[in-house]
């Protein structure tokens, strides 16, 4: 691993984001408009609920973790669209750099643009409406942690469909978020769902997390051990995603499609 | 297989037995060479005879079905990053991204190569170049010709010992295409790498090249000096033996045989 390749990915991404400041605000216009958006919602379920039951940490705490976990997911799959729409593929793997070099060079791009929205999301959601990470304990750590594994995970995962299938595999990759939070139990605690899905969720690392921050919420403590379990789920994605896009880079070299990247002949 | 050249290390580039087929199609079928330092092999054939293919190859991007690649003596197989560290290329479907200024494309692709003292490099490229007026310029505003001389000064920035050069002049104005072909000259005649260039400028290439190979359906059916090649052939010119090649590569291919 040359760290001096990685860096040459994420220097790409800086000089991207300082060229254009449309890149810039998207880091983080989406999440403040789902943080006030979601900020208001919990500031009137409040007012509704009679029980004293605070939805800020149970809503807009679990609405502020997703959107890290899907900035963090958009943060490498964005860095490799750019490189797919200014057809810069051959440029890159006709160079020394290796596909390891490559991934990590996303992923500290995209933990950098994450860092900034996940900052403008905290100072709103703490600032405006009350949240308190804090609340968590020291469970903020894991959650944001296997979350933060989960996203690199979908992130790599995405790239390599995209790498498998050509520029049309965006269309794949932005719902991916949305189409996952249902099985993750971001807004209803698993039990809620029908027993099918409850057995996927059971194998999405977030929907340990979410389970956790309810149970906090509610004035209990998240159990330790499921939350071990995520975070195992979440390393064991993680190494999948970077074997799944290793081979999709061997195939994309072996079929030809790299070379013709842009004709999508796969 | 050993990652090192057994033999022959000193040449920029040796090539055995390389094929490559895209479903029952041979797009390349054998072919074999060797670029030595300091030498311009011109790699010509017309359209669809198997020059991209072997280019795309050799850059690692497309795997062979069989044969091997050695640049500089390692084995592109067996150690892709060492052997793609000594190799850089300018094609003009690979153009730089363009929403990126130049010193910016020649800051990253410099990291990538691994090039030593960066920043004076890029300078010296700058300067080399003629880039200093479009230093700041997002290479997607400049001209065609800008445009070459920026893939150039990114090729030959980590001082390779193979440069491939896949139709760098194409589309380019006769003067900037003979102060790229000054360039390329220049470099071959440091004679610190090799150069491997395929053009469809059959003047150009009998100017620049030292030795030609002639490619048609995936082999290599010739190969020679491009000044006498035509001569030996009975043709006029580098471009009538071209055609021929294009239209008639039995007929030549049994005369090779015959000699």
């Amino acid at each position: 691993m040359n760290l001096k390749r990685a860096f040459a990915i994420f220097l790409r991404q800086f000089y991207l984001m300082r060229g254009n400041p449309s890149r810039f605000v998207t880091i983080f216009v989406w999440v403040v408009v789902d943080i006030v958006i979601w900020g208001f919602m919990t500031r009137y379920l409040n007012g509704l609920n009679h029980a004293g039951f605070d939805f800020v940490p149970a809503i807009l705490g679990a609405v502020l973790l997703w959107d890290f976990q899907t900035r963090i997911m958009h943060g490498i799959t964005m860095a490799c669209m750019e490189d797919s729409w200014s057809r810069n593929f051959l440029n890159i793997f006709a160079s020394p750099v290796t596909v390891w070099e490559y991934l990590l060079g996303l992923i500290a791009s995209s933990i950098s643009t994450s860092m900034i929205g996940m900052a403008v999301m905290l100072l709103l959601a703490s600032g405006f409406f009350g949240l308190n990470l804090f609340a968590y304990g020291a469970m903020a750590l894991p959650f944001l942690f296997i979350l933060f594994l989960s996203g690199i995970a979908l992130g790599i995962f995405a790239t390599g469909l995209m790498l498998r299938f050509g520029p049309a595999a965006e269309w794949l990759i932005w719902p991916m978020p949305a189409l996952i939070a249902p099985f993750a139990g971001v807004f209803y605690p698993l039990t809620v769902l029908p027993h099918w899905m409850q057995v996927v969720a059971q194998g999405l690392p977030p929907a340990y997390v979410f389970e956790g921050i309810r149970a906090i919420s509610s004035g209990g403590t998240a159990a330790l051990p499921p939350l071990l379990g995520g975070l195992a789920l979440a390393v064991l994605y993680t190494a999948l995603a970077g074997l799944f896009f290793s081979r999709m880079h061997r195939h994309v070299v072996r079929s030809g499609q790299l070379a013709r990247y842009s004709a999508e002949t796969g | 297989m050993n990652a090192l050249q057994p033999k022959g290390s000193l040449m920029s580039l040796v090539v055995s037995g390389l094929h490559k087929a895209f479903g029952t199609q041979d797009a390349v079928a054998g072919v074999s060479f060797e670029v030595n330092p300091g030498e311009i092999v011109g790699l010509l054939g017309p359209n669809g005879a198997g020059k991209t293919t072997t280019i795309s190859m050799l850059l690692g991007v497309l795997a062979p079905d069989t044969g091997s690649v050695f640049i500089d003596g390692i084995s592109l197989a067996e150690d892709r990053s060492a052997a793609l560290s000594r190799t850089n290329f300018a094609a003009v479907y690979a153009a730089l991204p363009g929403n990126m200024r130049v010193e910016e494309n020649l800051r990253v692709f410099g990291l990538m190569y691994g090039v030593d003292n960066l920043s004076q490099r890029i300078e010296e490229a700058i300067v080399k170049f003629d880039l200093s007026r479009l230093r700041r310029k997002k290479c997607g505003t400049l001209s065609s010709g800008e445009q070459t001389r920026v893939n150039l000064a990114k090729a030959l920035l980590n001082h390779p010992h193979l440069l491939l050069l896949d139709e760098p002049t194409a589309s380019l104005d006769p003067s900037t295409a003979r102060d790229i072909r000054a360039h390329i000259r220049e470099f071959a005649g440091s004679k610190t790498g090799g150069v491997l260039w395929t053009s469809h400028n059959m003047h150009e290439v009998e100017e620049v090249c030292d030795r030609v190979l002639f490619l048609s359906h995936g082999k290599i059916l010739l190969e020679g000096n491009p000044r006498t090649l035509a001569g030996e052939h009975r043709k006029k010119n580098l471009e009538d033996l071209f055609v021929a090649v294009a239209r008639e590569p039995l007929s030549l291919k049994g005369q090779e045989e015959a000699a």
